[in-house]
């Protein structure tokens, strides 16, 4: 017995060790961030602290100063690491872009942000637990979270708190039913009306399967409403097919009744991952229809060791293309590249517009960084709907008070292993 | 046309199935436990074969033969740290528990090395796909090999269990493990020789999920470790026919309950059919046969 002990608590040991490195990892990545941020933050004091009291002494007391009451504290929420890690990365980055360009430019009405992001691994409950930490942090509005499941559990608890919240991303309708939340984004209806007009009135295909994850409410969302769009535009759906969360593997059934009812375009209203699992199946059972998605799809690019040559020809609808002409696109992407080393995706372009449109909208508002997280969240909804902005996710992007940007969707095209815009 | 499609990629599927659900079944037979951990084994071969083949750039070959090193003996210490301590425990739940751990711990480990990202996973199945009535029917290469190893696993390990001395001993170890040791069998020894057996199929199967299906996480494991324990439990579990046929089984009604039924109640059939079989027949479709056991 006294040896089984000190296995069993050997075991026990190694399983706490290995569960306290996790929690390093994701405590890394945050302090990263905020490093990041706070360095950023003190720059930008410092230079005021100069101009403002004009003694290099003053230097310290101020930044203390501001530290504690003189910046505002956005928060940041997405899946930094796990199955949507794109998306997390893509936005943690293109945030801290912004948050750095506006701190270098002055800041919002003259105060500098700090920004803080956490990683929720793409889980409801991670995703809670990250903005009670960040609110432990000081946060005084949200700027997330990256996916719709996740924005769903948070905004139950910004509304509570009635903290204002932009998700750049987050898509399902839930994720803006209070009035404290907006998102830079299409909703997934929207987004599965405007697939459907686009593969209608583009003369895509004639019949068209669909392949859509019925345990997730971004997918079942889209299909939806694509379903009721396709009723009035020139096309049939010939087979609409499920899969679910715990059986995400074998998409044989799926794509052969797409191959039997004679698809020429397979909808995939679904997430990158399981979407290179369709194509590879695809691919080895020789059936080559068009494949056209939604923004979910953008980072198919990036699974680590996939055949980028599989998801030649694939669709998808997103408001943001890389290779796009206008000067601020081109400013981002090369802002981008050169910090990060990588194409920015339309997540990243999200996030990039969220900060600036919680810019314009402070300014309008004239927020402060003594006003208190309600007081706050009250003066940024009225001025949401109030601010116009010329972004990279669409041109003269207005919002309303149900917290839905008006904009136009764009469609790419994948063509030699980069996004193309159509 | 499409019906034989289903079928024959149900057959692939439950042939993985099968492969998984023998070292269930070989475990349970000898040791009286139900080792959770082995869809993690599965995961672990899988990354093994991954950083061989795809990061190392090295030939498939040697990476299948490192991962059933590496499968074996990550089996046998798993068997001699967690579970043998615990063999003579008051409580047969202790075991069980502790597999479940060892199962999080193995998951726990493979994301801090590997990361939370999925990979995929190139095919170590180099055939091309078989075309059959003018290209309407496509069987892939990797469908081809995971049915012939699914085969051939089962004929030799009936083979090895019936015909080899060790076999032997595990079949007298399984019917009485008192008995066993008076007659001078090493009842330790044999139990982790079956441990080692069952990982070193699980490294197998990986292999063949993770070519068939080309997607890895540190999670890959867990669901075809559930289905695969089902399949045990449906074809009789410690009956080493029992977890081939039960595992072919529920591959085929898994594909064709998606084709004909509901694609997204899948899963809902499987445990449904689960639960009519252990109402109708407790012990499995083979679980009475008690010469078979191993």
């Amino acid at each position: 017995m006294k040896r089984f002990d000190k296995i069993m608590s050997l075991v026990m040991a190694s399983a706490m060790a290995a569960s306290l490195f996790v929690g390093c990892g994701n405590a890394d990545t945050g302090a990263q961030a905020d490093n990041a941020a706070s360095e950023a933050n003190d720059t930008a004091t410092d230079e005021a602290a100069e101009s403002d009291a004009g003694t290099a002494a003053a230097d310290d007391s101020a930044a203390a100063d501001t530290a504690a009451s003189g910046a505002f504290k956005i928060g940041g929420i997405g899946p930094t690491t796990g199955s949507a890690a794109v998306y997390g990365v893509a936005v943690q980055n293109a945030a801290q872009l912004a948050v750095d360009e506006i701190n270098a430019a002055g800041g919002i009405n003259g105060v500098s942000i700090e920004f803080k992001f956490e990683d929720d691994e793409c889980d409801a409950e991670k995703s809670v637990n990250a903005y009670n930490t960040l609110k432990d942090w000081g946060m005084q509005m949200l700027m997330g979270t990256v996916t719709s499941g996740c924005s769903v559990a948070v905004a139950e608890k910004t509304a509570d708190d009635n903290m204002f919240q932009l998700t750049p991303s987050g898509s399902s309708v839930d994720c803006v039913k209070y009035d404290n939340a907006f998102r830079v984004c299409f909703s997934d209806p929207n987004q599965g009306a405007a697939s459907a007009q686009y593969i209608g009135e583009n003369s895509v295909a004639s019949s068209v399967a669909v392949i859509y994850d019925s345990s997730d409410i971004y997918s079942s969302g889209i299909y939806e409403k694509f379903v009721s769009e396709a009723a009035n535009q020139p096309f049939e759906i010939v087979s609409a097919e499920a899969f679910t969360a715990d059986n995400k593997t074998d998409f044989s059934v799926q794509l052969q009744k797409a191959k039997d009812a004679g698809a020429e375009l397979v909808f995939l209203p679904i997430y990158y991952t399981e979407a290179s699992l369709i194509l590879s199946q695809a691919s080895t059972m020789g059936y080559e229809p068009i494949f056209f998605g939604c923004d979910g799809l953008d980072g198919i690019l990036n699974v680590e060791n996939f055949d980028t040559s599989l998801a030649e020809g694939v669709m998808l609808l997103t408001p943001f293309a890389a290779d796009a002409e206008d000067e601020l696109t081109k400013k981002f992407v090369t802002a981008y590249k050169e910090k990060f080393g990588d194409t920015p995706n339309q997540f990243a372009a999200d996030a990039y517009d969220a900060i600036y449109a919680i810019k314009a909208a402070g300014e309008k508002a004239g927020i402060t960084p003594d006003m208190d997280m309600s007081a706050m969240c009250e003066a940024m909804k009225g001025a949401m709907t109030e601010i116009t902005l010329d972004g990279l996710t669409g041109v003269g992007m207005t919002w309303d008070a149900s917290g839905e940007p008006n904009k136009a969707p764009k469609a790419v095209k994948i063509t030699d292993g980069v996004y193309t815009a159509m | 046309m499409s019906f034989i499609s289903y079928l024959i990629n149900g057959i692939s599927l439950g042939s993985v199935y099968a492969i998984i659900a023998l070292g269930y079944t070989m475990v349970y037979g000898i040791a009286k436990m139900l080792n959770f951990a082995h869809g993690d084994v599965i995961m672990v071969g899988s990354f093994a074969v991954f950083t061989i083949v795809s990061t190392l750039g090295l030939s498939p070959i040697l990476g299948i033969l490192v991962a059933v090193v590496i499968c074996t003996v990550l089996g046998m210490a798993i068997e001699r740290v967690a579970y043998k301590p615990l063999r003579n425990a008051s409580s047969p739940l202790a075991v069980l528990i502790t597999a479940i751990g060892v199962s999080y711990l193995l998951q726990n480990i493979a994301l801090l090395i590997f990361g939370a990202n999925t990979k995929s996973f190139t095919s170590v199945v180099t055939i091309s796909p078989l075309k059959l009535a003018d290209g309407q029917l496509m069987i892939s290469g990797e469908t081809i090999v995971t049915i012939i190893a699914g085969i051939v696993i089962m004929i030799g390990l009936t083979l090895f269990v019936n015909k080899s001395k060790a076999g032997q001993a595990m079949l007298a170890v399984s019917e009485d493990k008192g008995a066993a040791q008076l007659m001078g069998i090493n009842v330790n020894g044999t139990i982790a020789l079956t441990f080692a057996i069952g990982s070193a199929l699980a490294a197998i199967a990986g292999v063949l999920l993770c070519s068939a299906y080309p997607s890895l996480t540190p999670y890959t494991g867990a669901m075809p470790g559930i289905k695969a324990f089902v399949a045990a439990v449906f074809g009789g579990i410690g009956s080493i026919p029992g977890a081939m046929i039960g595992g072919i089984l529920l591959g085929i009604i898994e594909i064709l309950g998606k084709a004909y039924i509901s694609s997204q109640m899948a899963d809902a059939i499987v445990f449904a059919v689960l639960i009519i079989v252990l109402l109708v027949k407790p012990t499995g479709i083979l679980g009475k046969n008690i010469q078979e056991k191993v």
